[in-house]
Parts: C-alpha cells; sequence; structure tokens
C-alpha cells in the first residue's frame, strides 16, 4: 500500500503534503504503509494506490488512478478523513478511529 | 602539504559530502535505525551528483541559445530560470553553498525561537537556490571562505526568516489563519502585489472574486513542469534562430543540422536538464528537511511552518490562472521595454510568472478580488523582470551566464547586499547585516509591547 502526493515540481507543497499524509497514518494508527513525493510530469497510473493532490491540480491528475483531492493540503482534519476513507478502500484496518483535534 | 590532510581536503571540497554529511546528522539527530541512517545518506549523496549531471545537460543545452540571440540582436539575453542557474553554480560553490544552506537552517531555527518572527522555513529547495546565490555575492565581494561562510550565513537566516513575515498580513487574508505562512523566495514580489491590490481596493466598487468565474478546463497541461518548460523554451529558441538565420546557426553552432530542428531538440534538452535538476534536489532534500521539521517543532514554540507556494493555489485555483497570464503580460511588457532601451534582455521565465504570478493572484484577489489579483500579478510579472536585471552585475562571473536568479527575492536581497558592497565594500556588507540583526531584534520587541501585528516598512529595509 502506498500514498503518492504530486504536485507541479515535485518540491515543496508535495513533500509538506506527504509529512502531513505520514502524520495522518500515525494518527490513525496504521504501519507498513509507504508515502512518498513526486512531480506531475513522472507519475503514472500504477505508481501508487492512492494519489495525493491538491485541487488546483485535480484536472490534470484525474486519470491516476485513486486521486484523493485535497481543499487544503495544511488541514489535517481534511487529510485525515480523506486517508482514512481511502484506506478502507483498499481494505486496511483502520485502528484509530476519527478523532476530532 | 602531507598525504592525509591532502586526502581529507580533497574529500571536504566534494560538495556531495558536504550534503551527505548534513544529511548524516539530521538523521542521527532523529535516531533514525542504522539501515535507514546509510541508505539516506547514501541516497543524498548520489542524488547531489544526479543534480551535477544535470547542470551539464542544462548548460549545454543554453550556450547554442546565447550565441544565436547575440547574433540577432547583438545584445545578451538570459532566461531566468532557478534551477538552471543553480546547477551552473553548484559545479563551482557546490560546498560552500550546502554549508551555508544548513548553517542558514540553524540562524533560522534561532531567529525565530528568539523573535516574535516564528517563521520556520520549509521549503528547503528555494531556500538551497538562495544559499546559492548568497555564495556567489559574498564571493564575488572579495571574502575570505570563512568570511564567506559566517556573513553568508547570517543573511541566508535573515532573508528565510523575513521573507515570510512581509507576506504574512495577506497570507492571513488568504487561508483566514495566522498558523502558517508562506515560505519561497517570491516573496517580496507577491508582497507587493499583495499591497497593489488592498491599494487598488475600492469601497464603491468592489471586485468580485475571481472565484465566480467559470473558467474552461483543458489548461491542465501548465501544471507539468517539464512540459511548460519545453513548450516555452521551444517557442521562445525557434523565434530567436528565425531571427539568427540558418546560414549562422548551420555553419556555427549545429554542424550542419537543420536550424529549427536543432533549436527544437536543444530546448527540449534544457528542459530535460531541469527535470534532471529537479530530481536531485528532491532526493538530497528528502533527508534533511524532514530532520529540520522535527527539530524545529521542537525547538521554536508556536512555530509556523513557512511553506511552498502551491499551498496556496488551492485556496483559489481561478486565481492561479489569472495571476500567472497577468504577471506573464507584465513580463512580456518589461521585455519590451528592455529591447527599446538596449539593455540586455531578461526573457520571461515562464516557471517564475507561473509560480510567484500564481501565488499573487491568489493573495491579490484575498486582498481585492479580481482587480486585486491582475494588478498585483502584472507588478509582480514586472518585479521579477526588472529586478534580475539589476542583479546581473552584482553576480560577478555568474552574471554573465544565459540563466540567472528568476524570484524576487534573490533580486531585493542580491541588490541590497550587492550595492553595499560596491558603496562601502565587506565593511559596509557587515554593517548592513549586524544593523538588520538588530532591527529585527527591536521591531520583534516593539511588537511584543503593542501585542499588535501591523505593517512595519522596516522589515522591507532589512531585506
Amino acid at each position: 500500500m502506498k500514498f503518492l502526493s504530486v504536485c507541479s515540481t515535485g518540491l515543496g507543497s508535495s513533500f509538506i503534503t506527504q509529512l502531513n499524509v505520514e502524520k495522518a497514518l500515525k494518527q490513525l494508527g496504521v504501519q507498513g504503509v509507504e508515502t512518498d513525493h513526486s512531480d506531475l510530469g513522472s507519475v503514472s497510473q500504477g505508481d501508487a494506490d492512492v494519489i495525493v493532490v491538491g485541487r488546483d491540480i485535480a484536472e490534470a491528475a484525474s486519470g491516476l488512478g485513486d486521486v484523493i483531492v485535497l481543499n487544503s493540503l495544511i488541514d489535517m482534519n481534511e487529510i485525515t478523513q480523506k486517508v482514512s476513507a481511502a484506506l478502507e478502500r483498499h481494505g486496511i484496518a483502520v485502528p484509530e478511529k476519527e478523532q476530532k483535534q | 602539504m602531507n598525504g592525509v590532510l591532502k586526502v581529507l581536503l580533497d574529500i571536504f571540497r566534494q560538495p556531495a559530502v558536504i550534503v551527505a554529511l548534513i544529511s548524516l546528522i539530521g538523521l542521527s539527530v532523529q535516531r533514525k535505525p542504522l539501515t535507514d541512517i546509510m541508505k539516506g545518506t547514501i541516497r543524498t549523496f548520489v542524488g547531489f551528483l544526479v543534480l551535477a549531471a544535470g547542470a551539464g545537460v542544462v548548460s549545454g543545452a543554453l550556450t547554442p541559445f546565447g550565441d544565436m540571440f547575440q547574433e540577432a540582436f547583438h545584445v545578451q539575453g538570459v532566461v531566468p530560470n532557478n534551477e538552471a542557474i543553480v546547477g551552473t553554480v553548484l559545479v563551482q560553490y557546490g560546498s560552500i553553498a550546502a554549508l551555508i544552506f544548513f548553517l542558514g537552517m540553524v540562524i533560522n531555527v534561532l531567529l525565530s525561537a528568539t523573535t516574535r518572527f516564528k517563521y520556520v522555513y520549509l521549503s528547503g529547495h528555494v531556500a538551497f537556490y538562495m544559499a546559492t546565490m548568497i555564495t556567489v555575492i559574498f564571493v564575488a565581494a572579495g571574502f575570505p571562505t570563512w568570511g564567506v561562510l559566517l556573513w553568508g550565513s547570517i543573511a541566508q537566516g535573515l532573508i528565510v526568516t523575513l521573507s515570510p513575515a512581509i507576506v504574512q498580513p495577506f497570507m492571513k487574508d488568504v487561508t483566514g489563519t495566522d498558523d502558517v505562512a508562506l515560505g519561497h523566495t517570491g516573496g517580496a514580489g507577491i508582497a507587493l502585489g499583495g499591497l497593489v491590490a488592498r491599494l487598488t481596493r475600492s469601497k464603491k466598487h468592489p471586485s468580485k472574486s475571481t472565484e465566480d468565474i467559470h473558467f474552461p478546463s483543458g489548461l491542465g497541461f501548465l501544471r507539468d513542469t517539464t512540459v511548460i518548460v519545453a513548450l516555452s523554451m521551444g517557442i521562445i529558441y525557434i523565434i530567436v534562430a528565425l531571427f539568427a538565420g540558418p546560414t549562422y546557426i548551420e555553419s556555427k553552432l549545429s554542424s550542419g543540422e537543420n536550424f529549427i530542428v536543432f533549436s527544437v531538440i536543444q530546448a527540449a534538452t534544457f528542459s530535460a536538464g531541469v527535470f534532471i535538476i529537479l530530481a536531485g534536489v528532491r532526493v538530497v532534500l528528502g533527508e534533511i528537511i524532514p530532520a529540520f521539521k522535527g527539530i524545529s517543532e521542537h525547538l521554536v514554540k508556536d512555530a509556523k511552518p513557512a511553506l511552498d507556494v502551491p499551498v496556496t493555489f488551492t485556496f483559489a485555483p481561478n486565481a492561479v490562472m489569472i495571476g500567472f497570464l497577468s504577471s506573464f503580460v507584465g513580463g512580456i511588457v518589461g521585455m519590451t521595454i528592455m529591447a527599446v532601451a538596449g539593455t540586455t534582455i531578461i526573457i520571461p521565465g515562464i516557471v517564475a510568472h507561473f509560480m510567484t504570478g500564481g501565488a499573487t493572484g491568489v493573495i491579490g484577489n484575498g486582498a481585492g478580488g479580481r482587480r486585486g489579483a491582475i494588478l498585483g500579478s502584472f507588478v509582480n510579472g514586472l518585479a521579477i523582470t526588472f529586478l534580475p536585471l539589476l542583479l546581473l552585475p552584482v553576480l560577478g562571473s555568474v552574471g554573465q551566464e544565459n540563466a540567472t536568479y528568476s524570484d524576487a527575492d534573490f533580486g531585493v536581497a542580491g541588490v541590497f547586499l550587492g550595492y553595499l558592497n560596491r558603496g562601502g565594500g565587506q565593511i559596509a556588507i557587515i554593517a548592513g547585516l549586524v544593523i538588520s540583526v538588530i532591527l529585527v531584534y527591536l521591531v520583534s520587541f516593539l511588537m511584543g509591547r503593542r501585542k499588535t501585528v501591523s505593517e512595519q516598512p522596516s522589515k522591507s529595509v532589512s531585506k
């Protein structure tokens, strides 16, 4: 299982999103899930189970399979909720269910 | 010189070794398992060499462009592209730049821990680019190596702490919180655009938000750096090739290959070089930034992470497109003025206009709707065209290259330091830095007494 965060250059915001996804996984008590970040140009479908993007590049990333679109890259509530839903879609048990921060 | 010392010097002269060591320190501090430490250190080591290889590809593709431009218009044409110039500089001054980048982080943490400017700069890539420019300027000013390191790191730490601070008043309008800041070398231009948007606001005729416009989709390809760099360079390369003429190109540059085919391949090669450099930068920072983030969260209470520009893009996607286009128009206008004036010509750097113009669009829309987004980004576009021109003379031999630094902070910081040096030599630079540090603490103290956050003109002075 792998979450891949993507932005246009694969340097800044996808990296921060990746760190936030890691934080969310930790909060949800999930282990053994890979995370990484990359640029739009080098990603193709099948590189990861779930692709995480901001809503500004949702259109460009639409062909990449299971895509999570974030309205804000820094809202931990939104990220945790959407990561949790994605884990369940892929049949991964989530020990620590939703906690309001 | 005895043998052992020479070997040691040879090792530490290699920038790849320095960044690998920084990564090693970062991983060790986080108490990672030994295998992770080894893996991360080696990845960083190789990543830097990938970056250096990309630099060779980029300059190989830019050299004929410079020759063509000279032949066609008899002035120098410069492409503002951070990756292109950084690659070139790193090959020459990589070790010092890597150390300034690292020590700049330390000073950033110290400043944010001890002042009210709680901004921790997490956009490692642009901080790294800034460190290369700082190195170039201090070397050109004739400082000895220890002086370049000491004063350069202080300059670096000041810049990365203050850049988010001047954007923050506008950033708060966009995000609705004071918890997150903007960390990007376009900060000065973005803040300027926000200011223009505020000044052009009108109570009588308020401007609607950009997000009420229904934009046609299909501009998604603009998000792909590889495509947009190849496409824009291709167009520019072909235009210049047509002016330079087939005779010159095929006899002097392409060894007989058709001049248009040659131009298209060179433009795509340039994009390939940028692609390689980005991949290298990504690997180099992969181990360093999480460590920095972890350490800074421990050391700085209420730290505000300063993040890369696309963090703002999600707040107003339409404003990004409007801002990019408006900034780009500003770049074209600026280039036209330069052509008429007969100076070196700064060609609009498409990535810079997209990143900083897009962010200015979001900030401008937050401050003053559509009108704010358009006018603010246009001014940013002018700024990132004229600032690089002012910057060229203070970069020493690096100012002769066919590429240069593209964003506003490079121009503001570089012009500030470079022209101090012209006015009063090294002493003036040192005095400028010391006064800036004192001002930062003074302003911070006054902010503490007032307990209100307001616009401080002194902030822009010390940048």
